[in-house]
């Protein structure tokens, strides 16, 4: 019998040696109601997750000896939400200071202790795509960051999503409602100056792009390759080039509809691509154009007038606009409604009568689509990453709450646990205090 | 009645004044009474003739009827005649000339009232033009809040699409802000909005700063009530000498002081002080501050008052809680310490009422409720706090707040839960008289929907 011990200590080192570095967890969820989002919804169902991955979904799955078990009973289980637009974990968000500041990348300014990570989980929140704020016409790079609170920058990063470059159009880049030192005047003061200023760039870098691929050519060349220069690299061109190359996709804040269509226009003259409209308020003015274009809008579903181009904005326009072909994420833009992201994919089932499927699909697999992520993340599928919150009610329902929540077979929040220290923590912190509450 | 006392209410003041710079004598004073009568007879023969004649009769059938203040009666119906609920239960005759409305399969609800509100006052809350909420200055106690209404806000008929009947309209900002109005959400002009006014007397102290950080700074309203005693006992000052003028020839008036004229019927226990608290140690001062001055108080806002809901129930005093779209201050107090606080406080014994702080947003109110339910809060006490203990912290417990018989006739009918996200409201009723649930957004939807017809 010793050999078989000593050949699983072997293939257990080789399991171990073989599994990447910072490979998910071993995790088997039991008799829960799963919410799979692609596959309809399995009553009773477990989740067999090994590696962090999902390896099976269905009922009266065994799990494996040793496995950690989590009892779902009466819960909901559905795929971590993806926020597809917010500012969490940033030490900044705005190069305000420039027009043009497409050089910036938020990579750089990830801020892995953000409080805002841990109140994203506690929302079911798994996912974000962190973003440069909207006082530029050309923003920075965004990122895409998995709420692993707790790890480094490196390990919430996401490197097989989308590249995306923030624009922004309309109020905010002409800086309309600043005040004091933000209020300094600044080109561009009009929508005409947002969208010529753009187009410059642009412009500018498909001279640029061409110069380098000039050189390229000549460098081919070995008589004239000590004779020529490089061109001078500009940093502030080249995240334009990629999207001209189609490396990286736009993704524009908008509200009004005639600048959402002349950003379309815009695209076409100069062949990049849009990965999604975000805000986009009165989108649903447009339905036709963003159909045909198959451009999605990454949204609110009801925080509106809070400024005169989202004065028009309707509580209807998600519900709207997803039952008319386009493809709606609801987003939070905050560390705080980031936490209640269910609540607000539900507003349009009140508003826009969307059903229980299309509410959720809201912020899962549509946003996941909309960040390239979809093959990883987004639904509850063999295969795809075990990213997962657990609710005590439907997700839908406005008595919810989050459980738990699950990033590749790792819980990063557990309601139950996080009371119980809580509760440590009080009874430390005042032991001999008359009449204290607990 | 309502109305002549709301009539009466001006004339008195500047009588008062007459009076008492005059010495006016009794007859000159009967005089004016007589004509006053006159003119009160004038408003109010004709409005009560009418109403008898054609009072419109309304029952609503079948419904599950959830009258918050008695028990669910599954199936039943209301009558409502005029303004008011004149008969409801499972068995109820209808009369012939009545408009029945078939509701088999809804439920119905009392209107909602919501704590705190900025309707009226606020149309797009970064357009300084459009925003009347925030008066410049510290010590505003002058401002009135129906005084700035403007009853055509497209926030009204959205929010009350949603169930919502009636809401609280306050100033904010400074350290006293002015005096709120309860409005009910029908209404050509502010008048008709107008419910009560004033309601009380609003009052800020600092929100706790920190914004959820690691660490925490509380900050102290000390100083505030300092200037609080010290205004307040200069409204008393300012009264006596005004009376010790009237007996004394000698003695001069005081100028007219319109901040310290507002305050008198503060420190006379009238008019409620609604004080926006947050921190503990600022809820305890502002108790004992409430206490020693005498004053008519509700607290508003109350972060921090799951530490102190012994103090605050042994007080008496009542809570509206501000929006739940915010986030505890301080990273120990837990993520959920503001949305457990309304359960907190219900254990202990204190009477809430929910707030959705916004004009915008007001129609979110019972989704407030509903997440304080998602955290231990009893949801027959959530229901309860969006509709009759907002009513008598306003004093209007006898009016309206639930399905009663001689009540308001302020009524929604859902398909679902008051409370859900997902229901949707079929029916609503403002004093008796069916509201249109059309609104600004269904406009504007109607609107695109064409286009999409459009070849």
């Amino acid at each position: 019998m010793k050999w078989r011990k000593f050949v699983g200590l072997i293939l257990a080192m080789v399991w171990l040696g073989l599994s990447p570095l910072g490979a998910g967890q071993d995790l088997f969820i039991k008799n829960g109601t799963l919410l799979t989002i692609t596959q309809g919804i399995i009553h009773g169902g477990d989740i067999l997750i090994i590696d962090g991955k999902i390896k099976e979904i269905g009922q009266n799955l065994t799990p494996p000896k040793g496995i950690r078990v989590i009892d779902a009973t009466g819960k909901y289980v559905m795929p971590g939400i993806i926020d597809s637009h917010t500012h969490v974990a940033l030490s900044g968000t705005n190069e305000a200071s420039v027009a043009i500041s497409s050089k910036v990348r938020m990579k750089d300014v990830i801020n892995p202790e953000d409080p805002a990570i841990f109140t994203a989980l506690t929302g079911g929140v798994t996912m974000v795509h962190t973003m440069h704020g909207s006082a530029n016409p050309i923003g920075g790079e965004n990122v895409v960051l998995k709420m692993k609170w707790g790890k480094s920058s490196e390990e919430m990063y996401v490197p097989y999503a989308y590249r995306t470059l923030k624009f922004a159009l309309g109020e905010n880049p002409k800086r309309a409602n600043m005040m004091g030192f933000s209020a300094q005047p600044r080109y561009p003061q009009t929508r005409m100056g947002v969208i010529a200023i753009i187009r410059r760039e642009f412009a500018k870098a498909r001279s640029y792009m061409r110069e380098w691929e000039r050189y390229n050519q000549l460098k081919k060349n070995k008589k004239l390759v000590s004779f020529i220069l490089p061109p001078r690299r500009n940093l502030r061109l080249e995240p334009l080039v990629l999207m001209l190359q189609g490396k990286m996709v736009a993704r524009c804040h908008t509200y009004q509809a005639d600048e959402t269509l002349e950003f379309i226009k815009l695209s076409k003259e100069f062949g990049f691509k849009i990965g999604a409209f975000e805000h986009a308020w009165e989108a649903y003015k447009i339905v036709k154009e963003l159909a045909a274009e198959k451009i999605g809008i990454s949204v609110f579903a009801d925080n509106w007038a809070y400024k005169m181009e989202a004065y028009q904005g309707i509580a209807y326009m998600a519900g709207f606009c997803a039952k008319h072909g386009v493809l709606v994420s609801i987003n939070s833009d905050s560390g705080e409604r980031i936490r209640r992201l269910f609540n607000d994919a539900a507003k349009t089932m009140r508003y826009g009568d969307l059903s229980e499927d299309e509410a959720l699909k809201l912020i899962t697999i549509n946003p996941a689509i909309q960040l390239g992520v979809q093959k990883r993340v987004g639904s509850l599928e063999v295969g795809k990453d075990a990213d997962i919150a657990i609710f005590n009610k439907h997700p839908l329902s406005a008595y919810t709450r989050c459980e738990m929540t699950i990033i590749e077979g790792e819980v990063y929040f557990d309601r139950a646990k996080y009371l119980e220290e809580q509760q440590k923590k009080a009874a430390a912190k005042k032991p001999h205090k008359k009449g204290g509450q607990k | 009645m309502k109305e002549i006392i709301k009539m009466m209410s001006r004339p008195m003041n500047w009588l008062e004044k007459m009076r008492k710079k005059k010495k006016a004598s009794l007859r000159h004073f009967i005089g004016l009474g007589l004509v006053f009568c006159w003119l009160a007879g004038l408003v109010w023969w004709p409005t009560l003739a009418k109403a008898a004649e054609t009072e419109p009769v309304i029952a609503i059938k079948g419904a599950r009827l959830v009258t918050v203040t008695g028990s669910d009666i599954p199936q039943g119906t209301i009558l409502i005649k005029g303004k008011y609920i004149v008969d409801i239960g499972p068995s109820v005759t209808i009369p012939p000339e009545a408009k029945v409305i078939e509701a088999q399969g809804l439920v119905a609800y009392p209107g909602m009232i919501d704590g705190l509100t900025y309707l009226g006052l606020q149309e797009i809350s970064m357009v300084r033009a459009t925003v009347d909420m925030r008066e410049t200055g510290n010590i505003n106690p002058q401002v009135r809040a129906d005084e700035a209404l403007r009853p055509d806000s497209v926030h009204i008929p959205i929010t009350r699409a949603n169930g919502t009947t009636c809401a609280l309209v306050a100033p904010t900002g400074g350290l006293i802000s002015g005096m709120s109005a309860l409005i009910k959400l029908d209404g050509w002009t502010p008048e008709e909005l107008v419910i009560k006014v004033p309601v009380a007397m609003h009052i800020q102290f600092p929100m706790m700063r920190g914004r959820y950080r690691r660490s925490s700074r509380s900050v102290s309203g000390s100083k505030r009530i300092k200037e609080l005693k010290k205004l307040f006992n200069e409204a008393r000052y300012y009264e006596k000498r005004r009376l010790a003028a009237q007996k004394n020839l000698l003695l001069p008036y005081p100028d007219f002081d319109e901040k310290l004229e507002a305050l008198l019927p503060v420190v006379h226990g009238q008019l409620p002080v609604m004080i926006s608290v947050y921190a503990e140690k600022d809820i305890k001062e502002v108790i004992k501050f409430v206490q020693e001055e005498k004053l008519k108080a509700i607290l508003y806002g109350v972060h921090d008052g799951w530490k102190v809901a012994d103090e605050i129930a042994r007080a008496g005093l009542p809570v509206i809680l501000d929006s739940l779209y915010n986030q505890p201050s301080r990273w120990e107090d837990g993520y959920d310490a503001l949305y457990r606080n309304p359960a907190a406080l219900v254990k202990a014994g204190v009477k809430i009422a929910f707030s959705s702080q916004s004009a915008s947003l007001a129609k979110d109110l019972p989704w407030h409720a509903a997440k304080a339910v998602a955290f231990g809060l009893d949801q027959k006490e959530a229901l309860k706090a969006v509709t009759i203990n907002p009513a008598e912290i306003f004093g209007l417990g006898d009016q309206m707040g639930s399905l009663d018989k001689g009540k308001l006739a302020n009524i929604v009918l859902t398909d679902g839960d008051l409370l859900e996200i997902r229901r949707h409201v079929k029916h609503l009723f403002i004093e008796g008289k069916e509201i249109d649930l059309s609104n600004y957004y269904t406009d504007l939807l109607h609107k695109f929907e064409k286009r999409l017809k459009e070849k």
